[in-house]
C-alpha cells in the first residue's frame, strides 16, 4: 500500500513537471513569436539630432567610451571658409592666427588651412577631437552651424542602452537605423 | 573691429553670391584656384552580420556546453568553453548584446510598441531559457561571460550559511523588479548601467564600473560568483525555469552511494544533502508554521505594497524626464539661485516647459503603479524565502539543487562511482 502511494506521487510530481514545463515552452514560444513580429532585421544604432543639438558639453563626459564616440564633424557644403570663424577662434581672440592663445578647441583639433584670398579651411582631427560642442556652439552662434556633433560609428561600440542619451538634457538621441546613421542639420549635397 | 569685419564679410559674400543658395549667412564660395571640397568623415556603423554570427555562436556554445554537461560529464571541457565565452562574447564582442542585459530590451518591447526591438536580443534572451528548461542551467556553466569570469577567478570558495545563503538570494529579485520597472517606464537599462565587467571586457569605462568589477572578481576568490548568485536578474528566470528542467546535470553517473565525497565540492553551495525520512517533525508544529505563514505571506505582500507606493516617487527621479521636470520646476521656484548645466541647456532648446511637466506627470502615475506592484512583488518573495526554509522534503541521495545549480561540473569529479555502477560491483565482488 504504502509502496503504490509512492509511485503515485511520483508520477504526480513527473506529470506536474512535464506540464510546467510545456506551458513553460509554449510561453516562451508565444513571447518569442510576438516580440519577432514586432522586431526588425536592420540593426538599430545611436545618433543624436543635430538639429536638437544644444552643445551642452555632456557628450564629452558621458560617453563610456574614452575620449567620447560623439565627434564634431564638419559638413564643408554648409562651411562658408570665413577667415573668422566662429568656430575657431575663442571670442575676442586678439589676431586670426594659428596660435594656441587664439583656439577656441580645448584639444587643438581643428586645422585651418589657407585656400585662397580670404577663405580657410577647417578640418577636425577626430582622434584629438573630445565632443565638447564648443566649436559647434561658436559656429552655429556666430556662422552657418556647419560645424556638428555626432556620433562616430566607428568608435560607438553601440551599446544597448547609450549612457550620454540618458544625460541628454533635449532628447536629441534616438536608435536609427544602420542604413541610415547620421542626423546632421541642414543642407547637404549627397553626391 | 571684429564687428565691422563681420559686416564686411557679410557684405562680400552677399553681393558675390546672391540669394540664390539657402538662407546662411556665409554661403560656400567658389574658388577660383580649383580647390575641391573634401568629403564630410562619416565612418560606417559596424557591419550587421556579426549579429547573426553571434546568435548563431550562442546557439553553438549552448549545445557543446549541455552536452559536456549531460552526456560527457567534463569539467574539463566545461572550463574550456568558458575561456571560450570569456574571449569571444567577453573581449571580441565586448560584452554587448548580452542575455541578462536582453530582459530590459524584451521588457521595454513588451510596453512600448514604438520600440524596434533587435532579433539578437530577442534570441539572446529566449535561446538560454529554452535550453535550460532541457538541460538545466547549462547557460550559467559555460556560455555567459559575465558567469565565466566570474568562475575563472573562484579559486578558494567558502561555504556560505544557508540562511545567509536565502537572504542574499533575494537581492536577484529586487534588482529584477527594479530592471523591469526602468526599462517598462524607458527609464534606464540598469542592469547595462551598473554592469560589472563590461569593462574589463572593453579595456575602457568609467571608474565606478572598473571598481564594482574589481570588487566583485575579488570577493569572487572566497565567495564564488557573488554576481550569479546575489544580484544576475537573469539568474531569476533561470532558476524558474531550471526547477522544471527535463534533463539536469547528476552528481553521480548512476545511483548514489552516500559517500559523502562531494559533499563539499560545490562553491555555489547547491548540493542537498539526504534528509531522513527518521527526521520528521512535529505535526503540530507544521501546522502552526503554516498558519502562521498563511499570516505572513499577506502582510509582507501589503506591507511591500504600502513601501512601494511611498517610495514611487524618489525612484522615478532615475528617469531622465522625471529628473528634469524636477529641476526645472526647482529652479523656476528659486530664480535667484545659479541655473544647472541641465536647466540652461534645457532653456537653450526653446522647448516649453509645459510639455515636459506633463510627461514627467503621466510618468510619475506609472511609476507609483509600477513600483507599488515592485513592493508586493518583493514581499512575496520574502515571503516564499521564508516558506522555502520552513519546508520539509524527505530525500535519499546529494542531489544538485535545480534552481540554484549552475551545472559547472564540478562535483562530477568528486564522484566515485563510475557509469553502470562498475565501483559498486568491483567492491562486491
Amino acid at each position: 500500500m504504502a509502496k503504490s502511494s509512492k509511485n503515485t506521487k511520483v508520477d504526480r510530481r513527473s506529470f506536474l513537471n512535464k506540464g510546467v514545463r510545456l506551458s513553460m515552452l509554449v510561453g516562451l514560444g508565444g513571447l518569442g513569436g510576438t516580440l519577432l513580429s514586432n522586431s526588425t532585421s536592420v540593426e538599430m544604432t545611436w545618433q543624436l539630432d543635430a538639429s536638437k543639438c544644444v552643445q551642452c558639453g555632456q557628450c564629452a563626459t558621458s560617453c563610456v567610451v574614452s575620449p567620447s564616440a560623439v565627434k564634431c564633424m564638419h559638413v564643408f557644403d554648409m562651411c562658408g571658409y570665413c577667415d573668422l570663424c566662429g568656430g575657431y577662434f575663442r571670442p575676442g581672440a586678439k589676431n586670426l592666427t594659428t596660435a594656441a592663445e587664439n583656439q577656441l578647441c580645448p584639444t587643438a583639433a581643428i586645422e585651418r588651412k589657407y585656400i585662397e584670398k580670404p577663405y580657410f579651411e577647417y578640418h577636425i582631427e577626430s582622434e584629438l577631437c573630445i565632443g565638447c560642442g564648443k566649436c559647434v556652439k561658436g559656429c552655429g552662434s556666430f556662422g552657418n552651424g556647419s560645424m556638428q556633433l555626432q556620433v562616430n560609428h566607428e568608435l560607438c561600440v553601440n551599446c544597448n542602452e547609450c549612457s550620454i542619451a540618458r544625460a541628454c538634457p533635449v532628447d536629441a538621441f534616438s536608435r536609427v537605423p544602420v542604413t541610415d546613421p547620421y542626423l546632421f542639420n541642414g543642407i547637404m549635397k549627397t553626391d | 573691429m571684429k564687428k565691422s569685419l563681420v559686416y564686411i564679410l557679410l557684405m562680400f559674400f552677399l553681393t558675390i553670391q546672391g540669394l540664390t543658395l539657402e538662407a546662411q549667412r556665409f554661403p560656400k564660395p567658389e574658388f577660383e584656384n580649383g580647390h575641391t571640397q573634401p568629403a564630410v568623415q562619416q565612418a560606417e556603423p559596424r557591419s550587421n552580420t556579426w549579429e547573426w554570427v553571434d546568435i548563431f555562436v550562442l546557439f553553438a556554445s549552448l549545445t557543446v556546453v549541455s552536452w559536456l554537461v549531460i552526456k560527457k560529464r567534463s569539467r574539463r571541457g566545461v572550463l574550456y568553453m568558458s575561456v571560450f565565452s570569456i574571449l569571444y562574447f567577453g573581449f571580441f564582442r565586448e560584452g554587448c548584446i548580452c542575455s541578462v542585459g536582453s530582459v530590459q530590451n524584451v521588457t521595454l518591447a513588451l510596453f512600448n510598441p514604438g520600440y524596434v526591438i533587435p532579433v539578437s536580443a530577442i534570441l539572446f534572451f529566449i535561446l538560454p531559457l529554452i535550453f535550460t528548461l532541457f538541460f538545466g542551467r547549462t547557460f550559467c556553466a559555460g556560455v555567459c561571460p559575465l558567469g565565466a569570469i566570474q568562475d575563472l577567478v573562484a579559486i578558494r570558495p567558502m561555504e556560505i550559511k544557508p540562511w545567509l545563503q536565502k537572504t542574499l538570494g533575494i537581492l536577484p529579485f529586487v534588482y529584477l523588479g527594479l530592471a523591469v520597472l526602468y526599462s517598462a517606464t524607458a527609464s534606464d537599462f540598469v542592469i547595462c548601467r551598473y554592469d560589472p565587467f563590461i569593462g574589463i571586457y572593453r579595456l575602457d569605462g568609467t571608474f565606478l564600473m572598473f571598481v564594482i568589477g574589481g570588487l566583485l572578481l575579488l570577493m569572487g576568490v572566497f565567495i564564488a560568483r557573488p554576481y550569479c548568485r546575489f544580484l544576475c536578474p537573469y539568474g531569476v528566470l533561470l532558476n524558474w525555469v531550471s526547477r522544471f528542467s527535463k534533463n539536469h546535470l547528476t552528481i553521480t553517473p548512476s545511483s548514489c552511494i552516500e559517500c559523502r565525497l562531494c559533499e563539499h565540492s560545490c562553491p555555489y553551495g547547491a548540493i542537498e544533502k539526504p534528509v531522513s525520512e527518521n527526521y520528521k517533525l512535529d505535526r503540530k508544529l507544521m501546522v502552526r508554521r503554516f498558519l502562521s505563514l498563511a499570516v505572513i505571506i499577506p502582510v509582507l505582500i501589503t506591507v511591500g505594497a504600502w513601501t512601494g507606493y511611498q517610495i514611487s516617487d524618489e525612484l522615478a527621479m532615475v528617469n531622465p524626464k522625471v529628473s528634469m521636470a524636477n529641476q526645472l520646476s526647482e529652479a523656476e521656484d528659486n530664480p535667484e539661485r545659479e541655473l544647472t548645466l541641465n536647466v540652461e541647456s534645457f532653456r537653450s532648446s526653446g522647448k516649453p516647459a509645459a510639455e515636459i511637466y506633463e510627461e514627467a506627470k503621466d510618468l510619475l502615475g506609472d511609476f507609483s503603479t509600477g513600483s507599488t506592484l515592485l513592493g508586493a512583488f518583493i514581499g512575496l518573495i520574502i515571503g516564499l524565502t521564508l516558506a522555502s526554509l520552513a519546508k520539509f522534503k524527505y530525500r535519499q541521495d546529494f542531489e544538485p539543487n535545480k534552481g540554484n545549480c549552475l551545472s559547472c561540473a564540478r562535483c562530477i569529479d568528486f564522484c566515485p562511482v563510475e557509469k553502470d555502477g562498475i565501483f559498486e560491483k568491483n567492491n562486491l565482488t
